[in-house]
């Protein structure tokens, strides 16, 4: 399968059989893919004794434990075709996943994202303001997921602009130049959850009540990277959105779900406040105690799928957070697949996530 | 300075290169040219020609002649 033509598809348009046909193919062909070109994927799957041709659908094959990429370099590409390594967000002390991307991969990672968020933001470009300091994305030769997330999303803007310093300071002046500059057009915000709300969220309400307020009506706001500290504060996701509407007049926001080790492949929160799976990817809830698919509505480990990974062994991954799949294919927004919550992560699993890494900075 | 001209000079100020090197130049192919000096290429472009290029653009403009490529088709820069 080329996933040139896949991802010609516009990503929430499929329903539940299409979807599956596509998925299973692809997701057969990868694995097979990664057998020949990966030797400890192969072993993997021979100590299993799985069979290529088995699986029926794409709910028989093999996942593999998310942090297996921090124990082993897996890579299903010659070292001289590696272009870039991607690592994930880790508190100091962590190992961290290096996930190992060729041109194609990374070419079709970035095609993927834009995909999925342009059918959210509309295909033109619009100015963007950062939530994060500029000095996230300085280190070029090594980048933190983080600066990945920002440079990734960067596409999506124009007249890019930093609404911190590098001490993590609101830089009011600049943030009031900007929108002044750009009055009535649309604005595009993109950040990390928790830098959103302590760095940026909290600042405004200070602002407030000193009388100076920031206006931010026509904004559009796509934020990641987990909910960890905020829970420990208390703050619910739907108080994040009423306290940012309150202080800002900001009511357009999206959270997402994604992981490095499948980077392009993200899930969107729609306007009813459900994360949705594109054509490009799924999600299988799994039960702990046997890793039997869950029902809806029962809360389970999730499983990621990604048409995308070639260059290394990731396209079925087990992570360590628990979600609960909500329904598929009728969701009150209209969009096509499967609708689910992310209710956290594991217990006893490793802190992650670009927003929650930082956040362990604050206790 | 004609439009070949100007798009050499926003390639070599972006990417803080000199002329020599931006033939045959493609996207990684120098240290310069990563995602960030990407995003600057683009914003210099976009700035010398007065043009807002596409999404599916910006991630297409893979090497120095590609680019020039998809200026001429899509954005009406005539070289």
């Amino acid at each position: 399968m080329d996933y040139n033509e896949i991802i010609e598809i516009p990503p929430y348009s499929l329903g539940k059989e299409e979807k599956t046909g596509l998925l299973t193919a692809r997701m057969k062909e990868l694995t097979g893919f990664h057998m020949s070109h990966c030797q400890e994927y192969r072993r993997m799957m021979d100590s299993i004794g799985y069979e290529p041709d088995s699986a029926r659908s794409y709910y028989d094959i093999p996942f593999l434990p998310v942090r297996l990429f921090k124990e082993l370099p897996l890579c299903s590409v010659e070292p001289g075709e590696v272009f870039k390594t991607l690592t994930s967000s880790g508190t100091t002390g962590q190992a961290v996943s290096k996930i190992y991307l060729d041109r194609s991969t990374a070419n079709n990672q970035q095609k993927t994202l834009a995909r999925i968020v342009s059918s959210f933001t509309g295909a033109n470009r619009m100015p963007m303001l950062i939530i994060d300091c500029p000095s996230v994305v300085k280190n070029r030769a090594m980048f933190s997921a983080r600066g990945a997330g920002i440079l990734g999303f960067s596409i999506f803007g124009s007249d890019r602009t930093y609404a911190l310093d590098d001490d993590m300071k609101l830089n009011v002046d600049a943030v009031k130049a900007f929108l002044e500059k750009h009055k009535g057009e649309r604005i595009f915000l993109f950040g990390f959850t928790f830098m959103i709300w302590q760095h940026f969220y909290k600042e405004l309400a200070g602002l407030k009540k000193e009388g100076i307020t920031i206006d931010l009506s026509k904004g559009i706001l796509i934020h990641g990277g987990g909910w960890k500290k905020l829970i420990s504060e208390a703050v619910s996701p739907e108080e994040f959105h009423q306290r940012l509407r309150d202080v800002c007049g900001l009511y357009s926001i999206h959270d997402y779900y994604g992981m490095v080790e499948q980077t392009g492949c993200i899930y969107m929160e729609c306007e009813c406040g459900h994360l949705h799976a594109s054509v490009f990817s799924d999600v299988i809830m799994r039960r702990a105690a046997d890793f039997s698919v869950c029902d809806v509505g029962e809360p389970g480990i999730i499983q990621v799928l990604s048409m995308l990974p070639e260059s290394y062994p990731g396209h079925s991954l087990l992570t360590e957070d628990e979600g609960v799949l909500l329904g598929e294919d009728d969701c009150p927004c209209g969009r096509k697949g499967k609708y689910f919550k992310v209710l956290g992560r594991l217990k006893n699993a490793e802190i992650r996530g670009c927003s929650d890494t930082y956040a362990a900075k604050f206790n | 300075m004609n439009n070949k001209e100007k798009y050499l000079k926003a390639f070599c100020e972006a990417l803080n290169i000199t002329p020599e090197q931006t033939e045959g130049l493609v996207y990684t192919g120098i240290s310069e040219w990563d995602s960030v000096g990407h995003m600057n290429l683009i914003a210099s472009l976009e700035e010398t020609f007065d043009i807002m290029m596409d999404t599916d653009d910006i991630i297409d403009l893979s090497s120095f002649e590609k680019g020039m490529e998809i200026l001429k088709e899509k954005y009406d820069v005539e070289f």
